[in-house]
C-alpha cells in the first residue's frame, strides 16, 4: 500500500560522516556485491567491458569541492544512497503499491513482482537514490540491507547493511535514529548532523555530518629568522649573469 | 528530464483523443449510423494509441493492471483509473449513437467529464513533482486542459471554440515558458541545500561517481535539446496556434481543415519534447548540471 503510514517509532538509517570519508567507494562495491547476491533482482551492467559501461548501484560517491571566502579549497568526498525519507514521496506517487515503508522500522522497499518499471518514484526522488535496472526492469533501491541487519545466520558483528561494514575509515554509521539516546542520534547532536535539501520537504531519516573545520595555521617557526634570504643583490659571478640576462631583449628583470 | 518519445506520443494524441471525446461527449456534435462510428473511430484512435504509447517504455507491461490499485496516493493510479472508465462510459454513448440512433445524453455529459478528469490527472503526474521546479505549477493542468480541448474542438470541428481555446493555450504556454525559466533558480534548491555544504563556500562538482554514464543521468539531466530551444518555441508556437488559427479563419475548405490539424499536431508534439527536454530534475545538482 503506498500510503504512508504514521511515523515509526524506530527510524532504521545512516549517519555518514563527511569529515571521515576518503572517498574509497568500498562501500559502493560492497553494496552491490551483497545486493547482486541477495534479495530481489541483481543489480545488472551493461557494457562492462567496454567503453560504455553502465550499471545499476544503490550508492554512489560524489565528490565536491568547496571554496570558502577565504583560505584554500575543501575537497569533500560524499556517499548518497537512500534517505528512508519520513515523508517519502517515492512511495506515495507509485501506482501499484510496489513501494511501501515498513511501519515497523521505517525501512523503504521495493516489492519487485509488484513492479511495473513506470520509473515515476525516481522522478519523485530528489536524491537519485532509485535506478530502474535495465535488465530487470524494475525499481532498485537501498534495502538497508534488510536481509543482514536481521539475519541470525550471520555472526552479530555483521548485521548491519554492508556498506557500514565494509567502511574502513568508520565514516558510516547504522542505527535508530527514532531513540534519541542510540549512538547515532548522540552522533548526529554532538556533531550538528544534517538533512540533505531539507527544504523539499521528505524529512530524511538518514543524516550527514558536515566535516570539521580546518585548523588556522598560526607561524611558530624558531628556525626562520635564521633562514631569511640573506642577499638581495647578488654578488660575484651569479650576480653579473643576473645582470647579464636581464638585459636581454625579454629578459627578466 | 529525457524525453522518451512513448510520453510524448502520449500526451500528444491522448490529449487530443480524450477532448475529441470531450465535446462528443458534450453533445457539441452528435452523429449517428456510420458517421458517428467514424467520428468515434477516430478519437478511440487518438485516445487508446497514446494509452498503448505510454505503456512502452514500462519495464513489465503486462503487470499494468495491477496500476489500479493505488489511487489513494497516486495520480498515474488515478490516471488510469479515470482513462478506463471514460473510455468505457463513451463506448457505451457511442454504441447507442451508431447503433441505435439514440443519445443518451446523461451518459455522454459523464464521459465528457470523465475526459477532463483523465487530461487533468495525466497532468497532475507532472504538476505534483516538486523534484521539477517547472512543472510544479498550476500552468501544466491548465495547459494540458487548454490543448486538450482546443485540440478536440479542432478534431470535432468546432471553429469557434478551436479559435477562442487555442488563443488561450498559446498564451498560457507563452506564460508558462516565461515563468518556468527561472523556477528552478528561486525554487530554493542548489548545489549548497544539495550537499548541506553551503556554510563552508561555493560547492562545485569535482568528481561524479563513475567514470560512465548512468540511470540517473540519462533520465533526469537532458541537456542536448536545450540549444535550441528558443527556436523549437517559435516553431511549436507558429505550428501549434498560429497557423491553425489562420487557416480556420479562411473560408471553410477540407483542405485547409486537414492542414490545421496537421499544423496543430506538429506544434504540440514540439512542445511536448520541449516540456520533456527543458525540464530540470534537481537530481542533476549532485552532478553539477541542470
Amino acid at each position: 500500500m503506498t500510503q504512508l503510514p504514521p511515523p515509526s517509532a524506530k527510524k532504521l538509517g545512516l549517519v555518514i560522516d563527511l569529515d571521515t570519508c576518503v572517498g574509497c567507494h568500498a562501500c559502493v562495491v560492497s553494496c552491490k556485491g551483497w545486493n547482486t547476491e541477495n534479495y530481489g533482482a541483481p543489480l545488472s551492467d551493461q557494457n562492462a567491458y567496454s567503453g560504455a559501461a553502465s550499471g545499476t548501484f544503490l550508492n554512489r560517491v560524489h565528490s565536491y569541492e568547496v571554496q570558502p571566502d577565504q583560505g584554500a579549497a575543501q575537497l569533500i568526498h560524499f556517499p548518497k544512497s537512500c534517505l528512508h525519507c519520513e515523508d517519502a514521496p517515492c512511495v506515495t506517487v507509485c501506482p501499484t503499491g510496489a513501494s511501501y515503508k515498513r511501519v515497523e522500522d521505517g525501512i523503504v522497499l521495493v516489492n519487485e513482482s509488484d513492479c511495473i518499471g513506470c520509473g515515476l518514484c525516481a522522478w519523485a526522488c530528489p536524491y537519485g537514490a532509485r535506478e530502474l535496472d535495465a535488465k530487470e526492469g524494475v525499481m532498485k533501491k537501498c534495502t538497508l540491507c534488510v536481509d543482514r541487519i536481521y539475519n541470525e545466520n550471520l555472526p552479530e558483528e555483521d548485521r548491519q547493511p554492508a556498506c557500514v561494514r565494509t567502511c574502513p575509515a568508520g565514516a558510516r554509521h547504522f542505527g535508530d535514529l527514532g531513540d534519541p539516546d542510540s549512538e547515532v542520534s548522540q552522533l548526529v547532536t554532538e556533531r550538528g548532523g544534517f538533512d540533505l535539501m531539507p527544504e523539499q520537504g521528505t524529512k530524511p531519516v538518514n543524516k550527514y555530518l558536515p566535516p570539521r573545520p580546518k585548523d588556522v595555521e598560526q607561524e611558530i617557526d624558531i628556525l626562520a629568522p635564521y633562514l631569511e634570504p640573506v642577499a638581495e643583490d647578488g654578488t660575484g659571478f651569479a650576480h653579473w649573469l643576473d645582470k647579464a640576462l636581464s638585459a636581454l631583449p625579454g629578459g627578466a628583470k | 528530464m529525457h524525453p522518451a518519445p512513448s510520453v510524448i506520443i502520449f500526451t500528444t494524441f491522448s490529449g487530443i483523443g480524450f477532448g475529441m471525446l470531450f465535446w462528443l461527449g458534450l453533445g457539441a456534435l452528435v452523429p449517428t449510423g456510420l458517421s458517428a462510428f467514424i467520428w468515434f473511430a477516430i478519437a478511440y484512435v487518438f485516445a487508446v494509441g497514446g494509452l498503448l504509447a505510454s505503456t512502452f517504455h514500462l519495464g513489465h507491461p503486462e503487470r499494468a493492471i495491477k496500476a489500479f490499485s493505488q489511487w489513494k496516493t497516486s495520480w498515474l493510479s488515478r490516471e488510469g483509473i479515470c482513462a478506463v472508465f471514460t473510455l468505457i462510459i463513451m463506448a457505451i454513448y457511442g454504441a447507442a449513437l451508431v447503433f441505435a440512433d439514440t443519445q443518451i445524453a446523461m451518459l455522454g455529459w459523464l464521459g465528457a467529464l470523465g475526459s477532463l478528469g483523465t487530461v487533468f490527472t495525466t497532468s497532475m503526474i507532472y504538476a505534483q513533482l516538486k523534484t521539477v521546479p517547472r512543472w510544479k505549477h498550476w500552468t501544466t493542468p491548465a495547459l494540458f486542459l487548454a490543448l486538450s480541448l482546443g485540440g478536440g474542438a479542432l478534431m470535432a470541428g468546432q471553429v469557434r471554440e478551436t479559435m477562442v481555446l487555442l488563443v488561450i493555450a498559446g498564451a498560457l504556454q507563452f506564460y508558462a515558458w516565461i515563468t518556468g525559466d527561472t523556477r528552478l533558480a528561486t525554487s530554493g534548491t542548489n548545489m549548497e541545500t544539495a550537499t548541506g555544504l553551503g556554510h563552508i563556500g561555493k560547492v562545485r562538482a569535482f568528481e561524479p561517481p563513475h567514470t560512465g554514464t548512468n540511470y540517473l543521468m540519462r533520465e533526469f539531466i537532458h541537456v542536448v535539446g536545450r540549444k535550441h530551444a528558443q527556436q523549437l518555441r517559435m516553431i511549436a508556437l507558429g505550428l501549434g496556434f498560429v497557423l491553425p488559427v489562420i487557416l480556420l479563419l479562411l473560408p471553410f475548405n477540407h483542405m485547409f481543415a486537414a492542414l490545421a490539424v496537421l499544423s496543430h499536431i506538429a506544434g504540440v508534439l514540439a512542445l511536448r519534447w520541449l516540456f520533456f527536454a527543458q525540464a530540470e530534475h534537481v537530481v542533476g545538482l549532485y552532478y553539477g548540471k541542470r
